[in-house]
């Protein structure tokens, strides 16, 4: 967090940081209701929630160094990647984006003073830090960490003597701070909305957390009671998932996936719009088909929550249901391709300042093209029959996580850093680590793709010899992407500590409405509510030929 | 490389090369163009961006072109899987249970085993059962997998074409010894398979 001493912003105003409210010192910042406060308090602990989860990603890929014992037991070999899963999943990856930039850029790019509900705002915080607490408790709880799988598959799930309770609930819990946040997002969007600012007049990050708040409210609260149900199971023995109580484990899949795989989405829109946002402030010039952008993130949303089956392809569902979500998952691939021509598209004839949010804009793009080309192969329904449950499913979804979330949170936090904390940071090692961290990546996982191919099963501590140089590639990768990962977190501490201070507005030639603002921004964003007169992009021509002129 | 053991994973193997051979032409079309613009356009090159918002017809065309490519490849998948998914009816059964953290097998006779005999050149059908938690029979030479749960049937056939010994994994996540529970897949002639098959 930014230290205290006083930044007065170039036209005297007191920023967010240095705003005295009814509390001071720490408790300022975790009782206040400031969206943009609150913003910092997810930015921390989401951060270590995923420093964890990296640190326990290297290990699981230090184990599969060699086959047989490595450096850990099969136990826990299988608790840190049940681990790795579930804090990737539920503590790092869905909250990062919308709790974050959302909380901290929503309200000013809609031209508003906070979000719709403050207290609820900061209430999704604490769910939030008690559903880490839950899972902090169900690691070191005797009975011993969980080793489920972060798909909690029934009947293993009932069966293990882990400590699935507090998981489940952690879960539970987690689930509940995403709800409440989607919900503030939604009704901030419809009502707070600066005057003038209709719905084509929203920038695209907005659009993306409206589709994304949806997908939250609705399909959330379905995760949410199977867990209970689990739990009921476990504690009651009643019969609804576990065939020996005469319950179904199909119907336990399909209720986990109908959230799970929209669940996806709800971390890609926001990467999505994080990365739309960039592309165009670095190319300088306006978006290249808004509204087929803006409405491909609703049609991702829409498709994307009818898709959940492709995941149960060899579960033993009839052939009409398996042809009927193979089908939709390849619709999914229409809007999803929309937003790739349309971002390279933004790209011709502009002016291209290749800063560090542009590189990972850029490479976000590639990497979620391979995502995206090998999420077709798995929607393929024969390919699949062959590829799921290998580690090629780990490859695709580490490029369509990792390559679109995990590159849009670095980089919006390299674009948005100086905006939120008043300091900037050294460009060079951004440079740098970036270009570590993307060769890295591919090594890291690529690898995957070929030894899944080849029938290398996922989730497997042991394996057989023929797989060991793809392991031995992989786990190289790993060590170069946590180098980058490492240097990524010392240049952001560096710059919070030492970074030159900065008031300037607009440092990035930004025209959506926080770059109107102060850096860092007031208490209260706007002096005076804006009037909105244009598109989100629109009169940047105007400024930069007035430029030229 | 993998084995290709059937006709079945013949014909995976050519839709996977379609496929392949697709996605590398468009993610080559893309990278080109990022690469490609990201120098043309650069800001020290090309000072002032020109603002074009959209246009209507490469919209239409790049909903058109990716939906027909899509449809295309969803009915190569199809048309595999169908026939995966209805096994012939002469087909020899064989029961396998899978259960913490092994695999049986069992023959028509009573025998079992803990290694899959089949004759070479024969439609196998096998029927899926899990003593406990959830299984998949995987054997990747066949390109087949297909889980095995309590209480469910699940079945999957092959007619594997060449004669040799395969690997067979457990796909599903089950627990502490996941990884060790593979075993063997061993087609052999006719003759021997029967000579096994009624020997003690």
């Amino acid at each position: 967090m930014a230290d205290n001493s006083i930044a007065i912003s170039s036209k005297g105003h007191e920023s967010y940081i240095d705003h005295k409210g009814k509390h001071s010192g720490l408790l300022g910042w975790i009782f206040s209701t400031d969206h943009k406060r609150i913003a910092i308090l997810y930015l921390v602990a989401i951060s270590s929630w995923f420093l964890i989860a990296v640190l326990l990603g290297f290990l699981i890929r230090l184990e599969l160094l060699t086959p047989g014992e490595t450096i850990v037991g099969a136990q826990t070999y299988n608790a840190f990647f049940t681990l790795h899963g579930i804090i990737m999943v539920f503590l790092f990856v869905i909250p990062a984006i919308p709790a974050i930039f959302g909380n901290f850029f929503l309200p000013i790019m809609l031209g508003a003073k906070d979000v719709a509900f403050p207290r609820l705002n900061l209430f999704s915080w604490y769910l939030y830090i008690i559903g880490g607490i839950f899972v902090i408790i169900a690691i070191f709880l005797p009975g011993g960490a969980p080793d489920s799988g972060w798909t909690f598959y029934i009947p293993y799930s009932i069966r293990t003597s882990t400590n699935m309770i507090f998981t489940l609930s952690a879960a539970f819990i987690l689930g509940f701070s995403s709800i409440v946040t989607g919900l503030n997002f939604i009704v901030t969007i419809h009502r707070m909305r600066a005057p003038g600012m209709s719905w084509f007049r929203m920038p695209l990050f907005p659009w993306a957390l409206y589709a994304t708040g949806w997908i939250q409210v609705l399909v959330t609260p379905i995760i949410g009671i199977t867990l209970l149900l689990i739990i009921v199971e476990r504690v009651f023995r009643v019969g609804l998932f576990d065939p020996s109580l005469g319950g179904d484990p199909v119907l336990y899949q399909h209720l986990f996936w109908i959230y799970s795989h929209p669940a996806v989405y709800i971390m890609a829109v926001p990467a999505m719009g994080v990365i739309t946002e960039i592309i165009t402030v670095y190319s300088h010039k306006t978006i290249f088909g808004y509204k087929a952008i803006a409405f491909s993130s609703l049609a991702i949303a829409l498709f994307g929550s009818l898709v959940w089956g492709h995941h149960m392809f060899s579960a033993g569902m009839s052939d009409t249901a398996n042809f009927i979500f193979s089908l939709l998952t390849f619709l999914v691939a229409i809007p999803s391709a929309i937003k790739v021509f349309n971002w390279t598209a933004t790209l011709y004839k502009g002016s291209i300042d290749l800063e560090p949010p542009m590189l990972y804009g850029l490479a976000f793009i590639f990497l979620f093209t391979i995502g995206g080309l090998t999420g077709i192969m798995l929607g393929t329904l024969s390919l699949d029959i062959h590829l799921t449950d290998t580690t090629f499913v780990v490859g695709h979804f580490h490029y369509v996580i990792f390559g679109t979330t995990g590159f849009a949170f670095i980089g919006g936090l390299y674009h948005w850093f100086p905006k939120m904390f008043g300091r900037t940071y050294n460009k060079k090692l951004a440079k740098i680590s970036f270009w570590i961290l993307l060769v890295g990546f591919n090594i890291l996982y690529f690898p995957m793709f070929v030894m899944g191919w080849l029938g290398m099963p996922r989730r497997s501590y042991d394996y057989l010899p023929e797989y060991q140089s793809y392991h031995v590639i992989s786990t190289i990768g790993s060590w170069i992407l946590i180098l980058a990962l490492i240097i990524i977190v010392y240049t952001f501490i560096k710059a919070l500590r030492s970074g030159e201070r900065t008031h300037e507005m607009n440092y990035c030639g930004g025209e959506t409405l926080e770059w109107k603002v102060e850096t860092p921004p007031t208490h209260e964003n706007f002096d005076e509510i804006p009037v909105i007169t244009g598109g989100p992009y629109d009169y940047k021509q105007n400024e930069l030929e007035s430029e030229v002129e | 490389m993998i084995a290709q053991a059937t006709n079945f994973a013949q014909n995976v193997d050519n839709t996977f090369i379609i496929i392949v051979g697709i996605c590398v032409f468009f993610l080559v079309l893309i990278t080109t163009l990022l690469i490609t613009f990201a120098i043309k356009y650069n800001k020290k090159r090309n000072p002032k961006a020109v603002n074009i918002h959209g246009n209507i017809k490469l919209e239409i065309i790049w909903t058109i072109i990716p939906t027909l490519i899509v449809l295309y490849i969803f009915w190569l998948g199809w048309s595999d899987y169908i026939e995966l998914a209805t096994p012939p009816k002469d087909a020899m059964v064989i029961n396998a249970t899978a259960s913490m953290w092994q695999w049986k097998f069992t023959y028509s006779n009573g025998k079992q085993a803990d290694t899959l005999y089949v004759p070479v050149n024969e439609n196998i059908k096998i029927k899926l059962n899990s003593t406990d938690v959830s299984h998949s029979f995987y054997i990747p030479a066949f390109r087949i997998k297909r889980d095995a749960m309590p209480n469910t049937n699940n079945s999957t056939w092959f007619n594997a074409e060449k004669l040799g010994s395969y690997t067979l994994f457990c796909a599903e996540y089950c627990g502490l010894n996941h990884s060790k529970m593979y075993t063997e897949v061993k087609v052999v002639t006719k003759d021997k398979f029967n000579n096994w098959l009624n020997s003690e």
